[in-house]
């Protein structure tokens, strides 16, 4: 069976991006990561900060400060915060759980991001509602490795 | 992998009633994510630390889930109110069974 | 990957030292072969003009007309921040890990290292600082050469293996000793002629890319290299954090990296080229103050 051209030049750009779909897979993973943290609730923006530098000298040790404003008082808390990856090989990196034992929503830590992508961080209030944010950072590759 | 694992933690030793403190802590783990490979192309298996939680007079009062994506040596910089004079727990808990405990006394005045 | 910023051509000059030494070299990006041909036929007839080129003296081979710069310099400010403090190092447990060992009794003979050398904040500080050196008996040596010598001989133990945790930890204990003291290696009767072996190798092109150690870290530090600024090159903060190992590691097992880098096979560890080389970096990077244990990435 012979493949005409036309189909072969199509086949040949469809299969060039299939690289490109699978970084999207990720987006995709987070997203879902997201929904299951979610559980059908919306996710109002506003209140978390959510902050990476711009551009990474290497992926393996990022330093990320995440706050959300919230008096922290037993009628108004956060409960939890996640920080979700959208370009990961799994999407969720930690999560933190509070009270309001902890005076201020506010934690420093160093993650591991794999590429260039957006990290979202989801805050859930004792009230059951949720507010994100997140932030786009570039990761660049070390010169000169092992391999 | 070290032979041992410290805990390194940064806190003050008094502070005021109500009074918010920094606490800054790392430990010594190479948290393995299980996505890097040898020269041999053979997968190195997960070895992480999968929970970390602080206790202030055995009331939890900080909890973290670890997943493979945080860094090697996880350092973790939190808050926590000073309500009164004890002692702080923090553990770390992780694959193949790895467990470690730090104390650390507050004065509350 | 290696970054393919060069493109370079192979012509009759890469095969020549002399002309491999002056600062132009000809970037031909002619894909041609009439163009090649003429351009190495010109290019060759040149290449004898290269011998009247001045020779950079050893004491000029400093980056010619930038000043001298460790690549802390070149860090985001989070790693430098990372460097600085002690409980946000993560070499600092390998300080710690060293300590330990310092105090461990080991060996047939069954000594410590504080058992000859006391207290290493005071016997140890400026040590690291003054590596490579040529011991008594003229062999060159590095401070990892020269904890297994004390292994070895004093302590009657087995050497510590290249990069091993223990030897790692030693260094970084040993070198954190020295933390902030001026690089003191100079050239002596002792070491000049493996100095002068250690300025031939850097000057040296290697591997598939066919790029020398000054090519990169002499001529265009500064520039840009896959995103990467090119660092000067001086072992100003070793051992190392290194993000990209997320462990610490040794000089040896950075420049194996950099020899990766342009594709050459790297030599060994503990080989007489690299203990020159280190000793030629050392050299070069003299009076700078060591920052050890460093972060980079």
């Amino acid at each position: 069976m012979t493949i005409d051209r036309r189909t072969f030049v199509m086949g040949a750009a469809v299969a060039s991006l299939l690289p490109a779909l699978n970084a999207f897979a990720t987006v995709a993973e987070g997203t879902q990561a997201v929904d299951k943290i979610l559980a059908g609730q919306p996710a109002k923006v506003g209140r978390v900060t959510l902050e990476i530098p711009p551009l990474v000298e290497n992926g393996n040790l990022v330093t990320m400060k995440v706050s959300v404003q919230s008096p922290m008082t037993e009628a108004d808390h956060v409960r939890a915060i996640h920080i979700v990856a959208e370009g990961n090989p799994l999407p969720n990196i930690v999560s933190f759980f509070l009270s309001p034992r902890a005076g201020r929503a506010a934690i420093t830590t160093r993650i591991r991001l794999g590429d260039s992508q957006r990290v979202r961080a989801i805050a859930q209030m004792n009230d059951g509602s949720f507010w994100q944010g997140d932030a786009a950072t570039l990761v660049t590759l070390a010169a000169c490795t092992e391999v | 992998m070290s032979k041992t694992s410290r805990t390194i933690v940064t806190m003050p030793a008094t502070a005021k009633k109500g009074e918010i403190l920094e606490i800054r802590i790392i430990v010594q783990h190479d948290m393995e994510s299980g996505f890097r490979h040898t020269e041999t192309g053979q997968r190195v298996p997960r070895d992480i630390i999968r929970d970390f939680a602080c206790t202030y007079n055995g009331v939890e009062v900080f909890r973290v889930e670890l997943h493979p994506a945080m860094g090697a040596n996880p350092l973790i910089i939190f808050t926590t109110v000073a309500t009164e004079t004890g002692t702080l727990e923090f553990k770390w808990s992780g694959d193949n069974g790895y467990a470690s405990s730090t104390t650390s006394t507050l004065t509350v005045t | 990957m290696p970054p393919s910023i060069y493109t370079f051509q192979r012509n009759a000059l890469s095969q020549t030292d002399e002309a491999s030494r002056s600062n132009k070299m000809p970037r031909v990006n002619s894909t041609n072969w009439v163009g090649q041909v003429f351009l190495s036929c010109l290019l060759g007839f040149l290449a004898p003009l290269g011998t009247l080129l001045p020779h950079k003296a050893l004491s000029q081979v400093d980056p010619v007309g930038v000043e001298r710069q460790s690549s802390y310099m070149l860090m985001s400010p989070d790693t430098k921040a990372m460097q600085d403090e002690p409980l946000l190092n993560p070499a600092t447990f390998a300080v710690l890990d060293g300590q330990l060992l310092w105090q461990e009794l080991a060996g047939k003979k069954n000594q410590s290292c504080a058992s000859c050398h006391g207290d290493a904040s005071v016997s140890m500080k400026g040590v690291a600082a003054s590596f490579p050196k040529v011991n008594a008996a003229g062999q060159l040596l590095n401070l990892e050469g020269r904890i297994n010598e004390c292994r070895t001989q004093h302590q009657a133990a087995p050497a510590f293996t290249f990069e091993s945790k223990p030897l790692l930890a030693l260094t970084a204990f040993v070198s954190n000793q020295s933390k902030g003291m001026p690089i003191t290696v100079e050239r002596t009767t002792a070491n000049e002629t493996a100095l002068a072996s250690g300025e031939r190798l850097f000057n040296q092109r290697m591997g598939q890319l066919n790029l020398s150690c000054a090519q990169c870290h002499a001529e265009r530090s500064g520039q840009k290299l896959a995103g990467n600024p090119i660092p000067q090159a001086h072992p100003t903060a070793y051992p190392i954090y290194r993000l990209e190992w997320q462990a610490v590691g040794s000089l040896e097992r950075r420049l194996r990296n950099c020899m990766a880098g342009v594709r050459a096979e790297p030599y060994a560890f503990g080989s007489n080229e690299f203990l020159e080389l280190e000793l030629f970096l050392a050299w070069r990077a003299r009076a700078m103050p060591l920052e050890s244990p460093g972060v980079r990435p």
